[in-house]
């Protein structure tokens, strides 16, 4: 009933516009069996491990548009080892290894549908009250990677650079390409405030230590990774 | 004005007491879905995230490490950090993660994993 009413109020209550409702079809009819449109995330270990891809909900909060048009029409793996590790990994000789055969690729879109799927997920700003406040102003990161390395471990989960850090984790080389940095510094900040179960810790950081983390995500961005 | 912000106020009150409290886990399912990224799917320290680390993570199954450690140390070190007990910081907090409760479970299931009491 709920998702009903969600639904219908997207669609009439807003003046929503062809392309948002052709997206918000294909939403339903394609994505929905592996996305969440509809909270809360998560709050059981058994909810959370049944998720099959990130959660929706707030896309409109957590993405960029443009890289979702893009991403939808050549989509690459992000988390080296799926959406939950566990699922994808076997022993190995020398530690745990991805199990590539347990992964599947994901749908492509074409470029129309990419921009109508993109348009509608802007549309859904679910946890907009955790990303209140200033816009962030990128300033550069001092001692960025000293930081997300060597100061807070980010790297034991997180790749840096194709081919160098943790695997469990999403890579975070092309996260500020991916990811609003409003999100990225609220995410850092409390983790649990969006998922409760996510495989991320919340270390207390001081804001000036998060923004520091984001502009160093930045950039990262910044180099072109497809050439190296 | 005021109406609205009764109104408000009812509202904000009815989302804080129904939010949902988290389930407890079992100790085997969150050392399932958390630790076994670093310290491996045998608890042997060999988890997919090791190659690139500095420092390797603990072998839980070391008889001999494991009884060094005492439970208040390994609750402290679950809940605050590798950084608390002055060891890697690649051990991160999970005191957000886990309730108490939940963190005492992971302590026992340790003390299984290695065989081991604290102390011998």
């Amino acid at each position: 009933m709920k998702r009903l009413l969600v639904f219908l109020l997207f669609n009439i209550g807003f003046g929503v516009s062809p392309a948002q409702a052709g997206g918000m079809n294909i939403l339903q009819e394609q994505c929905a069996s592996c996305h969440a449109l509809y909270g809360p995330a998560p709050q059981t270990l058994s909810q959370f491990k049944a998720r099959q891809g990130p959660d929706f909900f707030y896309a409109g909060n957590k993405y960029r548009k443009a890289w979702l048009v893009q991403w939808l029409q050549n989509p690459k793996r992000i988390r080296p080892a799926g959406i939950f590790y566990r699922d994808h990994i076997k022993p190995g000789e020398k530690r745990d290894e991805i199990d590539l055969s347990t992964l599947k690729p994901h749908i492509i879109l074409d470029k129309s549908s990419a921009e109508s799927v993109a348009e509608a997920l802007m549309q859904l700003k679910a946890n907009s009250e955790l990303i209140a406040g200033a816009a962030f102003v990128p300033a550069g990161a001092s001692l960025g990677e000293m930081s997300f390395d060597k100061f807070y471990g980010c790297l034991g989960c997180h790749q840096i650079e194709p081919g160098y850090g943790g695997l469990s984790g999403p890579e975070v080389y092309t996260a500020a390409r991916r990811l609003t940095p409003e999100y990225m510094s609220s995410f850092i900040a409390n983790p649990q405030a969006w998922d409760p179960k996510t495989l991320m810790p919340k270390r207390d950081l001081q804001e000036g230590n998060i923004r520091n983390l984001v502009n160093y995500m930045l950039d990262l961005s910044k180099e072109d990774w497809d050439e190296k | 004005m005021r109406n609205n912000r009764v109104c408000l106020s009812l509202l904000a009150s009815l989302f804080v007491f129904s939010a949902p409290l988290l389930a407890k886990e079992s100790a085997t399912d969150n050392y399932n879905t958390y630790c076994v990224q670093c310290h491996g799917m045998q608890g042997n320290g060999m988890g997919l995230n090791i190659r690139d680390m500095s420092v390797q993570p603990r072998d839980h199954t070391d008889f001999k490490s494991m009884s060094a450690r005492s439970n208040e140390e390994l609750f402290k070190v679950i809940k605050e950090g590798g950084g608390a007990l002055s060891k890697s910081v690649l051990m991160p907090p999970w005191g957000s993660t886990f309730s108490d409760e939940e963190i005492n479970d992971l302590v026992k299931y340790l003390r299984v994993l290695c065989k081991c009491k604290q102390g011998g």
